[in-house]
């Protein structure tokens, strides 16, 4: 049997490391092609994953175990399940297109650049695959490093502030997560998920445990009110690192919730879930408003991530299939989205170096083929039906209004802000005369960019048009931690 | 007779090669320095081989219970001997420039080992305060090397004087616990104090004065006065020696008399060690934020790192004490990369221990500046480095042992930490390089220093081995 994991994690590992050889300046060209090579190979390893998936069990598949640091019986312990698998997948592509997207952009120390990402595509597969602790742990906290060098190297003007209040906002969060592993290893004497998905824990341990998880993965979600280093990061960091902090490294957040917080500590989470779903209710409405009011795209999109992201812990909680399932597939979707959005920027902020919405106007005039993939991404941000955007929101609206109507009306209020932010700025942006010379001189997309916004237009429709697919590897899975979440361990 | 012998092969072998050091030196020219320097290493190469072709499982008492060859001496003095052996490459071309590539420093350095040695395979108090002054003499001397600059003397003096009113007072509070127990032995001593015989209030007033001796050594807050200005003062090499080795053998002292000697007072220490982690967490933390100096913002660190060690100690058992030596030789290897690069990026007339000297170092040599990456991030605690397994490991002891409110603060002193080792990664690979001077240095030198960043990673990623070698040298050695 070959060891798909493992190889989806080192592969790029790997290849990041032999790309980091060639740092000369005169490399460059030769790191490039190197690094493409690595995420490629990187992507491939992770195919079989979704073609090999058996999606009539929730039990964990393509498991691989050995033993790590005996003395705190630590195991290197990978698997996959309906949830997890799809991101494995999405992070590797993301890899990709990020690699390609760098390809003219990125001119100083290139073979870093592509470095970085490889070695964080292979950290990020290790977290969502890691059925270890303390292996997760490392995986989760290691990616750090990578992120911390992209957005302080390669950013913008406020790059070092940005990179600084990203590492150490995270690092609050996870340290004390990694207080409440060891705890949990004190009362199971192990390391591994599935034991402490079955230790009884009592309520106020339960909800001990839960201010630390939920403290890390809120962090990284990330919800409002600990959402204040989102913005600053996306704005300062590179194309490249928007678009996999937006796309992948949020989404780690919001596993976290699925893969530890729900089945650890279903009674907590049972009995903060108003707590939790006032504050995703408060992300989705009132960061909908602050992303109307921004001036600079990038920032814009970022409110609009939270926004987002908001949906999905709003569906997490409400303890539904439809809601598990509506979040997970807005994290997929969002993924393809806000990647996409982040592309679309990136392609006018290398042409004009700017990202204020007040200096664009027009962009149709002169870049009419840009102008088409922004304004799909747009309606795919705002959740048009028959785009992947729709699919997640729909189910979530749905589970919400099952569980309360007003609830759901709170939740749907997302459809009119999202619309109205969104499409008030590409109207900014894209329609309308001429601006200024600057627009006038604009080139259309080059043959690359083209390929890459059609290639993440295709999964966004595909997805939006055909959801089956994607809600089936997740079903089984989705019901049976329903089922675990169901069962009190008081 | 030769048995005896035996157990203090490696002691011996130091003290013989510091006097052949001592005397073949005299009959060496000038320009011919190297000779003694490649003595001296022959000396700890051959005391390397000594340790670990002398070891064995089972603890060996000699010379009427003074010392003890157990695998607690022998995993701390190949540590520290390998520490000083790294130290010695690391700083050749720093003290050639300088002039200081002399016999004394050859001499002191193999006679504060002797006395870190002797330390750690005391098993008696007189035995021990022989090898802690015989360690801290040297070192004074070793500080004050540099005779024509004012620094080094100015730290040499503020030193000595601090540190003669430690050991004053350790001798106080040892010779309160003879008052009291009417014994010397550690181990006879443990046997009083378990079987709470002799006077309990003068024990602990002994032991009060025993650990503030300890607390110096080992530069905890509030006995820390005298780390950041000796480390700054001194010159970078000794910086790295006191920085390094003494710290193992003030951790064979802490073990051996908190843990071995007064196991019966354990209740009254662990107060006073609980005080004393958290100020040094605290304060050694927040303090460094504000230190421009390199030297200096790795003193505080130090401080804050052995206040973090410390909380491994006071869990008070195995798993603790086992977690804590884990936490120092990690620190050690850590540490003497750090100064390794500092030592590295100065050359003649020039000191690198400003934090702007490391502006740009990314574009001046990828390969440096991902080691002191390595280094920065071991220091923080982040994986996939050695320094996350030091910090998961002494997490991991005082949450066993209930002190889960001691653990989480000890997490957000370090997310304050974070702050200081960041801002170094921040100078090398974020800004632009003042100095664009070449970094010259011998090929051995760095070799090592490549060897030492890349042992940080790799005992990241496979800790298992450093994790046992510590917990065996601890579980052998009854405590």
């Amino acid at each position: 049997m070959i060891p798909y994991l493992s190889l989806s994690i080192w592969v790029p590992i790997l290849a990041g490391l032999a790309v980091l050889v060639l740092h000369r300046d005169t490399d460059a060209p030769r790191a490039r092609w190197v690094a493409l090579a690595g995420a490629l190979a990187g992507f491939l390893v992770t195919l079989p994953l979704f073609t090999h998936f058996d999606t009539t069990t929730s039990a964990l598949q393509f498991v691989e175990r050995g033993e790590w640091i005996p003395r705190f019986d630590v195991w290197y312990s990978l698997g996959v399940d309906g949830i997890s698998v799809l991101f494995v997948i999405l992070n590797s592509f993301m890899t990709l297109l990020v690699v390609w997207a760098g390809w003219e952009v990125i001119q100083s120390r290139v073979a870093q650049y592509m470095a970085a990402f490889l070695i964080m595509s292979g950290l990020i597969n290790g977290a969502f695959a890691a059925m270890d602790g303390v292996l997760f742990y490392v995986f989760f906290e290691a990616m750090l490093i990578p992120m911390y060098l992209i957005i302080g190297i390669w950013g913008g003007p406020r790059r070092v502030y940005a990179a600084l209040k990203f590492f150490l906002y995270t690092l609050l969060g996870s340290l004390l997560m990694l207080v409440a592993l060891v705890y949990l290893y004190n009362v199971t004497e192990s390391f591994a998920l599935q034991d402490w998905y079955r230790v009884p824990l009592s309520l106020p341990v339960q909800i001990a445990l839960f201010a630390a998880f939920f403290l890390a993965f809120s962090v990284k979600v990330p919800m409002w009110p600990v959402h204040t280093w989102l913005p600053d990061a996306h704005v300062e960091a590179p194309t490249g690192g928007s678009v996999i902090l937006a796309a992948i490294t949020l989404k780690i957040g919001a596993y976290g919730f699925v893969r530890f917080i729900l089945p650890i500590l279903p009674d907590a989470s049972r009995y903060l879930s108003g707590f939790v779903i006032v504050l995703s209710l408060v992300a989705v409405i009132y960061i909908g408003f602050v992303a109307l009011v921004q001036s600079d795209m990038k920032k814009l999109i970022a409110y609009s991530s939270i926004s987002h992201m908001g949906f999905v812990t709003l569906g997490f909680f409400l303890f539904s299939p439809l809601g598990v399932e509506g979040a997970l597939a807005q994290m997929i979707s969002h993924g393809f989205v806000s990647a996409a959005m982040f592309l679309c920027v990136g392609v006018l902020y290398d042409r004009m170096h700017s990202r204020q919405i007040a200096d664009y106007g027009g962009v149709v005039n002169t870049m009419p083929k840009f102008a088409a993939f922004m304004v799909f991404f747009a309606m795919a941000n705002a959740g048009l039906p028959a785009t992947s955007g729709f699919v997640g929101e729909f189910l979530v609206i749905l589970a919400a209004v099952k569980a309360n109507p007003w609830l759901g009306f709170a939740a749907a209020l997302t459809l009119i802000l999202g619309a109205a932010y969104t499409l008030w700025m590409v109207k900014r942006v894209v329609f309308g005369a001429v601006a200024n010379p600057h627009v006038a001189a604009l080139t259309d997309v080059s043959r690359r960019e083209f390929w890459l916004l059609a290639l993440v237009a295709v999964a966004v429709l595909a997805m939006g048009i055909w959801p089956k697919p994607f809600v089936d590897v997740m079903h089984v899975s989705v019901t049976d931690l329903l089922a675990h979440v169901a069962k009190s361990k008081l | 007779m030769i048995a005896q012998l035996h157990a203090v092969l490696p002691e011996i072998a130091i003290l013989v090669s510091g006097c052949v050091v001592l005397i073949a030196d005299l009959f060496v020219p000038r320009s011919k320095r190297h000779v003694s320097f490649w003595l001296t290493q022959i000396a700890l190469l051959v005391t390397i081989w000594i340790v670990v072709a002398t070891a064995q499982l089972a603890p060996v008492h000699a010379f009427s219970g003074m010392v003890v060859d157990d695998m607690l001496s022998d995993v701390l003095k190949l540590f520290a001997l390998v520490a000083v052996s790294l130290m010695l490459f690391y700083s050749r071309a720093y003290l050639t420039a300088r002039g200081l590539f002399r016999g004394e420093m050859f001499v002191l350095t193999l006679f504060s080992l002797l006395g870190m040695m002797v330390m750690m395979a005391a098993a008696n108090f007189i035995t021990l305060y022989l090898g802690l002054e015989l360690m801290s003499l040297s070192l004074y001397a070793l500080v004050a090397l540099q005779r024509d600059a004012s620094a080094p003397s100015e730290a040499a003096m503020k030193y000595f004087v601090l540190g003669a009113l430690a050991s004053g007072m350790l001798l106080y509070g040892i010779s309160m616990i003879y008052g009291a127990t009417g014994h010397l032995d550690l181990d006879r001593v443990a046997d009083a104090t378990l079987g709470a015989q002799g006077n309990r209030t003068l024990l602990v007033f002994g032991l009060v004065f025993v650990v503030s001796g300890i607390a110096f050594k080992l530069g905890v807050v509030p006995y820390h006065m005298w780390v950041p200005d000796v480390y700054h003062g001194a010159p970078t090499p000794v910086t790295l020696l006191i920085g390094t080795a003494p710290k193992l053998a003030a951790f064979a002292f802490t073990l051996r008399v908190l843990a071995g000697a007064l196991k019966g007072l354990e209740f009254d220490w662990q107060g006073m060690l609980i005080v004393l982690s958290l100020l040094s967490m605290g304060l050694g933390n927040l303090i460094a934020i504000a230190q421009t100096n390199i030297k200096r913002m790795l003193a505080y660190s130090t401080i804050a790192n052995m206040g973090f060690m410390l909380m491994g100690f006071l869990a008070a058992d195995l798993n603790g004490y086992s977690a804590a030596m884990f936490y120092v030789v990690a620190y050690v290897l850590t540490s003497l990369a750090s100064f390794g690069v500092v030592l590295l990026l100065s050359r003649e007339g020039f000191e690198a221990d400003h934090l702007d000297d490391f502006k740009g170092l990314n574009r001046r040599s990828p390969w440096w500046a991902f080691v002191m990456l390595i280094v920065m991030f071991s220091l923080a605690g982040v994986p996939p480095t050695l320094g996350f397994y030091a910090k998961f490991a002494v997490i991991e002891a005082a949450v066993n042992q209930g002190f889960v409110w001691l653990a989480v603060v000890a997490v957000l002193t370090s997310v304050v930490g974070a702050f200081y080792y960041l801002r170094v990664v921040k100078l090398m690979y974020f800004d632009d390089p003042v100095d664009t001077s070449p970094i010259v240095a011998p090929g051995d030198a760095r070799a090592l220093l490549s060897a030492n960043g890349i042992a940080l990673l790799v005992f990241g990623i496979l800790p298992q081995y450093l994790m046992g070698l510590c917990t065996l040298a601890v579980t052998q050695s009854h405590f």
